[in-house]
């Protein structure tokens, strides 16, 4: 008999290796893995403020990442400084900013910890109902942005050129980011979030002949994850999220490994 | 394409200067503000300007480009080339200027840089197929039609820099466009397949009777059928057909002496082209027979 915590843990991460998938994708082909983690990292600044003001903290995660998502496209078009050095000043300042509030706000009572890796095996019912209500919203814009989204991907001039508003496009597509990292954060924390994009992606990218290919397959790929890193957590009782994440990160390893070598 | 021209306003209370209005620029005519567009072109531009951040981009331009015509764009870098194209393509803002365009006008585009991120994985066809649904055998005719229907099924990370340029041909075709757009066409291609390219872009010309604006870095090689040749260094600095355009001061005194000197057209004597695999295609001195009509 399975515990229900461990029922609870497996849908929990079954549902976000589903609804990263397609973000994941649209994240490596327009090279913004590390555009999505800097975002990611910022969101534990969401975590303070809404301890600060009393509020949801999925609701403050949200304003938080969508307000830095647009601090980065508006520091991205200066031509001083590179697009990533802007990343990697973001990425450490927000993330130290996020664990000081954190810490001062709510005092060493708070789980800081479980904010940065997630507590996997600590998700409750109503965490699994914004996991697959938020999830089908996510899905569901994503299935409407695709066709967009992927000509953009492509080659955003041509996309322009032919009608496609890429704007709009792109700036749809970060709302959607910031929802999905709120949900991810609650199982593998701010450090891992992205982790539940990218690295499946990478996985399956030696499998894949079409875009939608790779996205089914990189579900696959993180649902499987998610099983395997269960059970190693359950185990030798190690943490979840970390646990999850280390599986994903083997097989990408070995998916490429075993690429190369062809 | 016999509907009236209509112009798409781009004014936004900026006159053209006064002191641009007349001035000449020694090359024998005037640029001044208010001619009117003209009725037989495909498109028609008059005094685009653009200006960003206190700098002049494009300077009172203007451009006509009429069906069956090949237009090749030249210009030394930053000349504005590449924001005279958006502008045409009507993805970019300007500060003034007015372009009025054939109703209904289809134009296809081929971008100057196409680098697809190897992670994503993406065949040919389906790339063809993007944002419209096509029969898989119209999407291989067009393949055909530019020599590269063995590619149908390869992955465009895959493709040599001429497949690559010949299936971005295609993609443009799928628009059934009026007017083509090529930036830079020749960009990552060899020297023999540079000939090639050009004598399939006249092989084109002739079959659709299009209308073709081909901007080029190259200054040295101009392609032969060119009807006008655009020298753009912020305005239109001079114009003409390829072989006297050289000879012009202007071009002299932008380029230097060297590059003028070095000039080159295209001259491509074949009665045929080659497709990727060798096969012959409709030629490239074909014009005005069988379909000039």
């Amino acid at each position: 008999m399975i515990e229900p915590f461990l029922l609870r843990a497996l849908a929990a991460g079954v549902g976000l290796a589903v609804i990263a998938a397609p973000l994941g994708a649209i994240l490596v082909w327009n090279r913004m893995a590390y555009f999505g983690e800097t975002v990611a990292q910022a969101s534990l600044v969401g975590v303070a403020l809404g301890l600060l003001l009393n509020i949801d903290v999925t609701a403050s995660v949200i304003v938080t990442t969508l307000a830095v998502a647009s601090l980065l496209i508006v520091l991205g078009r200066q031509k001083l400084v590179p697009l990533d050095a802007i990343l990697g000043l973001t990425h450490h300042g927000t993330l130290a900013l996020g664990v000081i509030a954190t810490a001062v706000i709510a005092g060493p009572s708070v789980d800081l910890m479980g904010y940065l890796f997630g507590d996997v095996f600590a998700v409750t019912s109503g965490d699994l109902w914004l996991i697959y209500g938020g999830g089908a919203v996510v899905l569901g814009v994503m299935a409407w942005l695709w066709q967009p989204l992927l000509r953009v991907a492509v080659h955003e001039e041509l996309a322009s050129a032919e009608g496609v508003p890429s704007r709009r496009v792109r700036a749809a597509f970060i709302v959607v980011l910031a929802l999905t990292i709120a949900i991810a954060m609650k199982i593998v924390g701010v450090l891992l979030a992205i982790a539940f994009l990218i690295v499946p992606i990478v996985a399956a990218r030696p499998f894949a002949a079409t875009p939608e290919g790779l996205v089914l397959t990189a579900a696959l790929v993180g649902a499987m994850s998610v099983a395997l890193g269960l059970t190693l957590s359950a185990n030798v009782d190690a943490p979840g999220g970390p646990s999850i994440v280390l599986c994903m990160a083997i097989i990408a390893g070995l998916s490429l490994a075993i690429f190369s070598r062809r | 394409m016999t509907g009236a021209p209509h112009a798409e306003a781009n004014h936004h209370g900026h006159g053209p200067a006064p002191h641009h209005a007349y001035q000449a620029c020694g090359c024998g005519h005037e640029h001044g503000p208010g001619k009117a567009f003209d009725t037989t072109a495909l498109i028609s531009a008059r005094g685009l300007t653009l200006k960003r951040a206190d700098r002049l981009i494009l300077d009172h331009v203007d451009v006509d480009i009429h069906p069956r015509e090949i237009v090749t764009l030249i210009g030394p870098n930053g000349s504005g080339k590449t924001s005279l194209v958006r502008a045409l393509l009507g993805v970019q803002e300007l500060t003034g200027g007015e372009i009025s365009r054939v109703e209904d006008l289809k134009v296809g585009y081929v971008p100057q840089r196409f680098d697809i991120d190897r992670a994503l994985p993406m065949t040919v066809v389906r790339f063809l197929s993007l944002g419209h649904t096509s029969p898989r055998e119209h999407l291989r005719a067009l393949l055909a039609e530019v020599g590269a229907e063995r590619c149908l099924d390869q992955q465009l990370s895959e493709l040599s820099g001429g497949e690559l340029q010949r299936v971005l041909l295609a993609r443009a075709l799928t628009a059934d466009p009026d007017l083509l757009v090529l930036d830079e066409p020749v960009r990552g291609v060899d020297y023999t397949g540079e000939a090639d390219l050009y004598a399939l872009i006249g092989a084109l010309r002739d079959k659709r009777g299009i209308g073709v604006l081909l901007v080029s870095h190259d200054l040295h090689v101009v392609m032969a059928q060119s009807d006008r040749v655009l020298c753009l260094n912020r305005h239109i600095c001079c114009s003409g057909v390829p072989d006297t355009v050289a000879q012009h001061p202007e071009y002299m005194r932008l380029f230097g002496p060297e590059t003028a000197r070095a000039f080159g057209v295209y001259r491509h004597h074949h009665d045929h082209a080659h497709g990727l695999d060798g096969s012959a295609l409709p030629g490239s001195d074909s014009r005005g027979a069988g379909d000039a009509s």
